[in-house]
Parts: structure tokens; C-alpha cells; sequence
């Protein structure tokens, strides 16, 4: 499938529209859910950790260097592509199923359209364009989150935060959830293209292609978590 | 001109089409008819390859379309307009841009002269009224004109239509094939329609192929098709006391006009040729 997605576009300008119109469905998309889960993903972190560290030779700023570091390493990249998994995931699915079913696809291909390059690569392209940049904004809504929420409950003071989030910084880990972000759009994109492509029969087929192209995915993403992290840290 | 020769497909130990060999003109309504699971789908899309033919040769106006490399193909594509049975418009684009699409993927006329030729075709489905309306928002039957205007937008050669007429009420079955049979006339185009209609059958269809089992059966026009004497193909077209009335009418109409004699000199030539 990948392969039929290179040849020469019939139209340049199309493809990039395609592109565009793909990058917004997916990065604006995608957004509130985003930011709903990475604002409690934070706090939830916060608490959790001021929870675990009860020894009062730990000093409190501890606590926000551990939520960066879990935020930045972790649950950002991994906990925000999941989700995104069956947000964009069941959506491209689905999107091309339905095409496919309908004889959309059909259409394009006998109007001498390479749909392979123009439904699929535009997706792809955009989803590994924009889920790192939504996985960014996931890591400062997280620890902005994780911030205020413990301001709120009095586990630490906000000058706290900001010294602990200070301490130990390391910009490899930026770069490490960066390179997770981009192998999980891509795993989101294509599996989910692939499903949703190669669908026969009905309504029901595009509702089971979505829903495995959203297990897969998942999976995949666990599976590339690991091997990622046993390669890269 | 589209010219098949013994072309055969199978999927598995199944074989669908079993050696078919036919001669669709250009100018002309070709038809290609037959029971639910004669091989009339899997057929066309042969022939418009969205299908590989096992063996045989399909060929356009003498070029062969079976060996050609993708490339090729896509070139030939491009002078190829289809009707699906489902109209198979693009969810997300109004009437207009539905039409637009394949202009703006091929052509490089300006804008404005793009939007000249789609509001040329709206004109010619009678739809420009619903220019700015979404494919949800309208009937079965203006789907299908709408995806006839798509089909024609860029002066194709060869004109396919699948089941054109499926779920439509009869008059407007009547117009969907008016307007195939002006489009095919006024332009020269190489039409071929898959179809169960029968109403289609005795007014459009100047050339008809009827399929039974994968194979050829019978071929004539709509005025031959009145004096066939083969079994198979009366007992799928003339299927009702109605019809077969319907059939013996026509041919004392013609046997009154004195047409009979031409119809009956081609028949036995062709049963002869048999």
C-alpha cells in the first residue's frame, strides 16, 4: 500500500489542499480532547506522586521534576497518541471505508486518480506532521495542569513548581518523546488507512475495519513504546 | 470503439466470465444485460480495469488496453466517464464541486472557464438550481444526473454506466436514459450501460449483449431482441404475461408497418452465422 503512494501527482495543488485539509481535521480536530486529558493527565500526576514521596528529607520540588519527566517521557507521547488512536484513528478508518463502499474510490481511480496518493499519503503525512504537534502542546497543557493542581490542593506553591521543573532538565527526553510522536502518527495513520482502504462488503465491515484499525494501532504504539524506549534511553 | 476478445476472469475455482468476445460502437447505446450473477458487473469493471482480465484483450480504439503499462492506462482513464450504480458522489462536496473535481484534477483551463463548462453540464442534467447542494440534500434521480454531469465534464470517449436506472421510479428511469442516449449521440461516445431495466432495453438499446452463466448468449438490438426465438434470453427479458403481450404487440406492429421483413432477413443471418 505504502509503495502505490509515490508516483507523480496528477495535480500538485490538489494534493496540497488534501494535505492542508487533513492537517486541520487532525490538529484542530483532535485538539479539545487534547487538552481535556493532558490538563487532568498533569494533575492527576501531581497528586499521585506527592501521594508516594511522604519523606521529609525529599524536598517538595521534587515532586514537579517527576511529574516533567513522566509527562515529557511518557504519558504525552504514549498516553495522547492512544487516544489519538481512536479519535483520528476510527476516523480515517471509517472516512475510507465508507469511500470504498460507496464506490468513491472507484470513481477517483476511473477518473486515473492514484487514490493510494492522494486519499492515503495526504493522511499520513499530515497525522505525522501534526500528532508530534499535538503531543508538544499535551506536554506543556500536562505540566501546566500538574502545576495548578497542585497549587490548588496545597501540595506545593507555584515557585516550587517552577524551581523543581528546573532541576535536572534534560532536552534529550524532548527529543526522545518527539521521535515517539512521529513513529505514532505514522503507526495511527497508515494502519488506519490500510483498514480503512481494503474494506469489502457493508456498514457493519466499516465499523470492524474501524474498530481494528484502533486495536492495532493501539498495540503497535505499546509494542514501538517499548522498543523504543530499550533503544533510545 | 471498445473491442473484447475472448476475455475470461475467475476468482478462485470460480470462473466468472468464460470467454467473452464483443464489439461496443461508438455512437451507440451498448447494453450489456443478464440474470443477477451473469458475470455483467465483474464485465464492465473488466473492461474499465478496475478488474484484471485473466486472458483475453481489451481493447480502445484499437490500442490494447490489457497490455498497456500503468501509465498508460491512467491515460486512457482519463477520456473514460462512469456512472456508478450508487452515483458515488463525494460526501463532502456540493453538486458543483462534485462536477468541478475532475476539472480541476485535469484540466488547465482558467477558472472561469472551468466554471463555464460545469454550469454547461448542470444546464444539460437540468440542475443548476441545485449547484450549491450537498449530495445528501438531494434525490436519488438528481444523484444520478449529477453524476452523469461528472462523468461528461471532460468530453469523454467512453461512457459507462452501471445500473443507471436502480431505484428510480419509471419516469425518471425514462429520463436518465434520454439523456445517456442524446449524450452518446450528440458527442459520438462509446456507451455501455449495465443494466436490469427493461424499459432501458427496448428504448435505448441499440446494441445489447445479454449475458447468461459467464457467457455470451445473444447479441442484437432492441428491435431483434422482439424476434429471438432463443429460449434463454425470452425467458429473462419477456419474464411476465405482460411483457410477452407486450412483445407479440410489438411484433404485429411491426409485421403492420412492414418492418418485419428487414428485422426477420437480419435474424436469419445472424441465426445462420450461429
Amino acid at each position: 500500500m505504502l509503495k502505490g503512494m509515490f508516483s507523480r501527482p496528477e495535480n500538485m495543488k490538489l494534493y496540497w489542499k488534501q494535505f492542508m485539509q487533513q492537517c486541520v481535521d487532525i490538529g484542530v480536530g483532535s485538539f479539545g480532547i487534547v487538552f481535556i486529558i493532558s490538563l487532568f493527565m498533569g494533575g492527576v500526576t501531581t497528586l499521585q506522586t506527592a501521594y508516594q514521596l511522604v519523606s521529609p528529607i525529599i524536598p517538595r520540588s521534587t515532586i514537579a521534576q517527576v511529574v516533567r519527566d513522566t509527562i515529557i517521557l511518557e504519558f504525552a507521547p504514549t498516553l495522547t497518541s492512544i487516544v489519538l488512536a481512536g479519535v483520528i484513528g476510527s476516523k480515517i478508518a471509517s472516512e475510507l471505508g465508507n469511500m470504498r463502499i460507496s464506490e468513491q474510490i472507484d470513481a477517483l481511480e476511473i477518473m486515473g486518480i492514484n487514490t493510494k496518493g492522494y486519499l492515503i499519503m495526504p493522511k499520513i503525512l499530515a497525522a505525522t506532521l501534526m500528532i508530534p504537534v499535538l503531543v508538544a502542546i499535551a506536554g506543556f497543557l500536562g505540566i501546566w495542569g500538574g502545576k495548578e493542581a497542585g497549587v490548588l490542593s496545597g501540595v506545593l506553591s507555584g515557585e516550587q513548581f517552577m524551581m523543581g521543573l528546573r532541576q535536572e532538565f534534560k532536552a534529550y527526553n524532548v527529543f526522545f518523546a518527539m521521535a515517539k510522536s512521529y513513529t505514532f502518527g505514522f503507526i495511527i495513520a497508515s494502519v488506519s488507512a490500510y483498514y480503512g482502504y481494503n474494506v469489502q462488503g457493508g456498514a457493519l465491515e466499516i465499523g470492524k475495519a474501524s474498530t481494528t484499525a484502533v486495536v492495532v494501532s493501539c498495540v503497535l504504539i505499546l509494542f514501538m513504546d517499548y522498543a523504543l524506549t530499550a533503544i533510545l534511553l | 470503439m471498445i473491442e473484447l476478445k475472448d476475455i475470461t476472469k475467475g476468482f478462485g475455482d470460480k470462473e466468472i466470465l468464460k470467454g467473452v468476445s464483443a464489439v461496443m460502437e461508438s455512437g451507440k447505446v451498448n447494453l450489456i444485460i443478464g440474470a443477477s450473477g451473469s458475470g455483467k458487473t465483474v464485465m464492465m469493471k473488466c473492461i474499465v480495469g478496475l478488474m484484471e482480465v485473466d486472458t483475453g484483450t481489451i481493447l480502445y480504439d484499437n490500442q490494447n488496453f490489457t497490455a498497456m503499462d500503468h501509465h498508460a492506462k491512467k491515460e486512457v482513464r482519463q477520456q473514460i466517464g462512469m456512472l456508478f450504480q450508487g452515483s458515488a458522489l463525494f460526501d463532502s462536496m456540493t453538486v458543483e464541486q462534485n462536477v468541478m473535481f475532475p476539472l480541476e484534477m485535469f484540466s488547465k483551463d482558467s477558472l472561469k472557464e472551468r466554471k463555464k463548462r460545469v454550469e454547461e453540464c448542470l444546464e444539460r442534467v437540468q440542475l443548476k438550481d441545485a449547484a450549491k447542494k450537498f449530495p445528501a440534500e438531494i434525490s436519488g434521480g438528481m444523484k444520478k444526473r449529477v453524476g452523469i454531469a461528472r462523468a461528461i465534464v471532460l468530453n469523454p470517449k467512453y461512457l459507462f454506466c452501471d445500473e443507471p436506472n436502480s431505484g428510480l421510479d419509471p419516469q425518471t428511469s425514462l429520463l436518465i436514459d434520454q439523456l445517456i442516449k442524446e449524450l452518446t449521440q450528440e458527442y459520438n461516445i462509446t456507451t455501455v450501460i449495465n443494466t436490469h431495466d427493461m424499459n432501458t432495453v427496448m428504448e435505448s438499446g441499440d446494441h445489447i449483449v445479454y449475458m447468461y452463466q459467464g457467457q455470451k448468449q445473444w447479441e442484437g438490438s432492441n428491435k431483434e431482441i422482439v424476434f429471438s426465438k432463443d429460449q434463454k434470453l425470452n425467458d429473462f427479458i419477456f419474464a411476465s404475461e405482460f411483457l410477452r403481450e407486450a412483445k407479440e404487440m410489438r411484433q404485429l406492429d411491426m409485421f403492420k408497418d412492414n418492418k418485419w421483413k428487414d428485422q426477420l432477413e437480419e435474424q436469419l443471418k445472424r441465426d445462420s452465422k450461429k
